[in-house]
């Protein structure tokens, strides 16, 4: 047997005929920051950040605590003519992006945007700049572009003002958390953030990555980046057994959650166990009162990429059917180096109807109060 | 199979790389030490722009794992998108050579006099007898 | 990859398989004769495969007490367990009255579950008629701070399972509880136990301070492919860490749900860090992991080592083929709805009948019962991790 992939032929147009996508995962960055970040910061955080640098709960201020596999985790193709980091010029990733692969609505998931750093003052006062910053630079010049309201999540004080502040927003499609934070999600210091985004009306999206201080196992550090980078399903499987059965779903009925570039595979294995679990030790979580299976199905999301390539490669479409072709929201996590094309990171065939709703219509479905026209 | 004139050998020193169309097909032409290899620029898992990936060396397994051994420097193109590696010479990947390979094209070199000679093709070429060129058949 | 169902399919029919009607594409093998079906089945009805003759690769004697041990100590342990008035090692990841430590018929009256040999034949090797039964016993060893203390812990453990199970009926067997807080105590523990065959494999929890495919322990891998012996890595943690990645959990519940994402970590450490690559014979057993998972893991691991495999160049197939090769994972529990439908095309993802290995997890509570084989794997499947996996996975069970 071979590695399946699905041939294009050669020289064929890549956008003429193309479906419509919605990309649930594009990653913007400042083309530098005091040129686009500090305007919105205060000159005693220009300074701080000067002076002290950036402090989070790992031990090195810039680089990721594991060394990755590409400068800026960055597709090499996707450094803009003019300069500046993968994702920093817009009208590059129109070029090379936006327009190609014909977005109609692409989610901003702005990363190192204040979230984790330890100081609580500084990350609040940067997830503010960042969220103006997106605003200014990005939504106000590109309609098809939607921000996330950054939270420093880890004080819910500042994350409820600052979800607050944008609520009823046109430019912000969700509010965006990071995986790996320094407690499971589930647990009650995080809920004020899931009781305002459901005041308003935004689902709460949580990306892959972050800095909770804990081992990225429950059995201590790996040595290689692909352990880490494989480890991020497990994290979200963590944190998502831990909104569960901490009861966050039947306590704010209305939230809406997706699970940001974590894979998904994993998720019917992951809903068969929790029912068990769940079905074994009702005395000790009674206020869960539905299976979790039910739970997850009416309350979770998961964008597509990375996508799983099993061989063969059919048995996605298992995985697919046991999750429900209405819960995937495509993404490219472009400008990052493990971009899902749209042409060809699904690697089985289905019916148009299917295509669109997968790779268009659930997103607009799902962010529908700020649908794009 | 027809054969076309690319590239003068001066447009591609050795250790560069030159992105030609031929019938349609976007080529990257590598020149390793003066040879000179033709991959089909578009990486056979996603469709990644070969010749926008980064020349490595070979990274193989030493005796044991943590030992690491090292050659070739600067024949393996890697994807720029996942990081898949491509062997130059042969097309083939590193991590299942015999099952995932790059479409690889003959490239020869030929003397600008035998190239005016033909048979061959040559869509936007001046081609003078003092240069050599490089043909690929496709 | 070489698809040996499909090949066999061509050349071996079974005809077993005309018993399930939807089984035709899970596996097919010719069975031993002693295990065919008994000829008054009904053919076209789901049926349940008998398990007798099944090996059990996960049971669970507890540790009676701490006291229980004492005779196994030196008296300078003895002294000092007793002067400073140490607890007994029962551990958070069953705790002693939560439903799942023990099913409520194989729960006593009085003290532990399955605390003595008695209580296990009655239990677990008669109702279920299996020939052999691997005793893995989950006693709080791997938690101490204190490499000497565990180191005496693993050596009473282990003495008094010799004692008390091994020694009382020729069914019996077990793994080797060893102190990893000290790599070298641990590989003295096992050089101590390996003439004893009745010991088939080495012992140790999911979550334990380091993953465990790091170098640091691979003098216990050395020491198991010298002598033969599998590892058994087992559900549970040392709580040297939190047992997820983004801290403790509120709830018992979500303690062992983790299990799975731990396994998941693990599969990564072992075939990434290089362990198969170092020991090519060692086969890693995943104890009581919930199984179901594994597939959607190893599509995503191999996906990222296409392209971050110059990191770990020792690893030259895809991570699917050497787990294929050296995991093995023991049945119970099996994350899997009532429906048997999804458990099939789970199944089916493996891509291997190679891989599961009977249990009962006896006497943790995760059937009702003699339902240990799920519906959802065909007879030709069951029959086959009954016996031949086992026997596989395990050179001294003979």
């Amino acid at each position: 047997m071979n590695v399946q992939v699905i041939d294009r032929p050669a020289g064929a147009s890549r956008d003429k005929s193309k479906l419509a996508i919605a990309d649930c995962d594009i990653h913007p960055s400042p083309k530098s920051l005091p040129v686009e970040i500090y305007p919105f910061l205060s000159k005693r955080w220009q300074n701080h950040l000067e002076t002290y640098g950036f402090i989070y709960r790992q031990g090195f201020p810039t680089g990721p605590a594991f060394q990755r596999g590409q400068p800026d985790a960055a597709r090499r193709d996707a450094y803009p003519p003019n300069g500046g980091r993968p994702g920093s010029d817009l009208q590059y990733m129109r070029e090379q992006h936006l327009d190609p692969n014909n977005v109609q609505l692409g989610i901003l998931n702005p990363l190192r945007s204040g979230q984790g750093l330890q100081n609580a003052d500084l990350a609040a006062a940067y997830c503010r700049a960042v969220n103006e910053w997106q605003v200014e630079e990005w939504t106000s010049k590109e309609v098809r572009l939607k921000a996330s309201v950054m939270v420093n999540y880890e004080d819910a004080i500042s994350s409820v003002a600052e979800i607050d502040h944008w609520a009823g927003n046109p430019n912000f499609a969700q509010i965006l958390l990071l995986s790996r934070t320094a407690e499971p999600l589930g647990q009650r210091r995080y809920w004020p953030i899931y009781e305002a985004a459901c005041r308003a009306n935004l689902p709460i999206g949580v990306h892959a990555f972050g800095y909770g201080g804990t081992p990225v196992t429950g059995g201590g550090w790996p040595s290689y980046y692909i352990e880490e980078m494989v480890g991020h399903a497990e994290n979200t499987q963590s944190l998502l057994t831990s909104m569960v059965f901490e009861g966050v779903f039947e306590r704010f009925p209305n939230l809406k959650v997706i699970l940001i570039e974590a894979g998904f595979a994993w998720l019917p294995a992951l809903s068969w166990r929790l029912d068990k679990v769940w079905a074994r030790n009702r005395s000790e979580i009674p206020h869960v009162t539905r299976p979790p299976s039910e739970l997850i199905q009416a309350h979770i999301w998961l964008t597509t990429q990375p996508m799983e390539e099993p061989e063969p490669r059919e048995h996605l479409r298992d995985i697919i059917e046991m999750i429900g072709w209405d819960r995937l929201l495509f993404a490219t996590d472009y400008p990052h180096w493990d971009f899902d094309d749209p042409t060809r990171a699904l690697p089985i065939q289905i019916d148009t109807a299917t295509r669109e709703r997968l790779f268009l219509n659930n997103a607009l479905d799902l962010f529908s109060p700020r649908r794009t026209s | 199979m027809p054969k076309y004139v690319v590239a003068s050998t001066m447009d591609i020193p050795p250790g560069a790389r030159k992105l030609v169309e031929v019938r349609g097909r976007l080529i990257v032409i590598f020149n390793l030490n003066g040879e000179y290899f033709g991959l089909l620029n578009r990486c056979p898992h996603q469709g990644g722009s070969l010749c926008d990936g980064r020349l490595v060396g070979l990274i193989e397994a030493g005796s044991e794992p943590g030992e690491y051994s090292y050659s070739r420097a600067g024949e393996v193109v890697r994807c720029p998108w996942h990081g898949w590696e491509f062997d130059i010479r042969t097309g083939q990947s590193r991590c299942e050579p015999d099952r995932i390979t790059s479409t690889q094209y003959q490239v020869a070199v030929e003397t600008g006099e035998v190239v005016t000679n033909g048979p061959f093709f040559a869509e936007t070429f001046d081609v003078s007898i003092e240069q050599e060129y490089v043909v690929i058949e496709v | 990859m070489r698809d040996t169902r499909s090949n066999d399919r061509v050349n071996d029919p079974e005809p077993d398989e005309t018993l399930r009607s939807d089984a035709d594409h899970l596996t097919t093998r010719r069975l031993p004769d002693s295990f065919a079906l008994p000829i008054n089945q009904p053919p076209t009805q789901p049926m349940k495969v008998p398990t007798a003759g099944a090996i059990d690769c996960d049971i669970h004697p507890s540790v009676p007490s701490i006291k229980a041990l004492l005779p196994y100590m030196s008296d300078q342990w003895r002294d000092t367990i007793a002067q400073r008035g140490v607890h007994e090692l029962e551990t958070i990841a069953y705790p002693e009255n939560a439903p799942l430590t023990a099913r409520p018929d194989w729960r006593p009256v009085q003290g532990r579950p399955a605390a003595d040999v008695a209580t296990i034949q009655d239990q677990a090797l008669e109702p279920f008629a299996t020939s052999f039964a691997i005793c893995n016993c989950l006693y709080g060893v791997q938690l101490l701070m204190g490499e000497d203390m565990a180191a005496a812990f693993a050596h009473a453990v282990n003495s008094w399972m010799v004692a008390n199970f091994l020694d009382q009926d020729p069914r019996l067997r077990a793994s080797i509880v060893i102190p990893t807080q000290d790599v070298n105590l641990a590989v003295a523990e096992i050089e101590r136990r390996a003439e004893d065959q009745r010991f088939v494999s080495v012992l140790m929890l999911v979550m334990d301070e380091n993953p465990l495919g790091r170098r640091v322990y691979w003098p216990i891998y050395a020491a198991a492919a010298r002598y033969g012996l599998p590892i058994c890595v087992h559900a549970g943690s040392a709580y040297k860490h939190p047992v997820t990645s983004v801290g403790w959990p509120s709830y018992y519940a979500e303690d062992y749900a983790a299990q799975a994402p731990a396994f998941h970590n693990l599969v990564s450490s072992l075939i990434c860090e290089g362990v198969f690559a170092k020991f090519p014979d060692l086969k890693v057993v995943l104890a009581e992991s919930g199984i179901t998972w594994l597939p959607a893991h190893l599509w995503r691991l191999t996906k990222f080592w296409r392209g971050l495999r110059a990191e770990i160049p020792w690893v030259d197939k895809t991570p699917t083929e050497v787990a294929r090769e050296h995991i093995r994972l023991t049945l119970q529990p099996v994350d899997a709805p009532a429906d048997a439908k999804p458990l099939e095309r789970i199944m089916d993802h493996f891509g291997s009948d190679d891989m599961v290995l009977f249990s009962t997890d006896y006497p943790h509570w995760q059937f009702d019962g003699d339902a240990a084989l799920p519906d959802g794997m065909s007879v030709s499947l069951a029959r086959k991790i009954m016996v031949e996996n086992p026997k596989n996975t395990y050179p001294r069970l003979k």
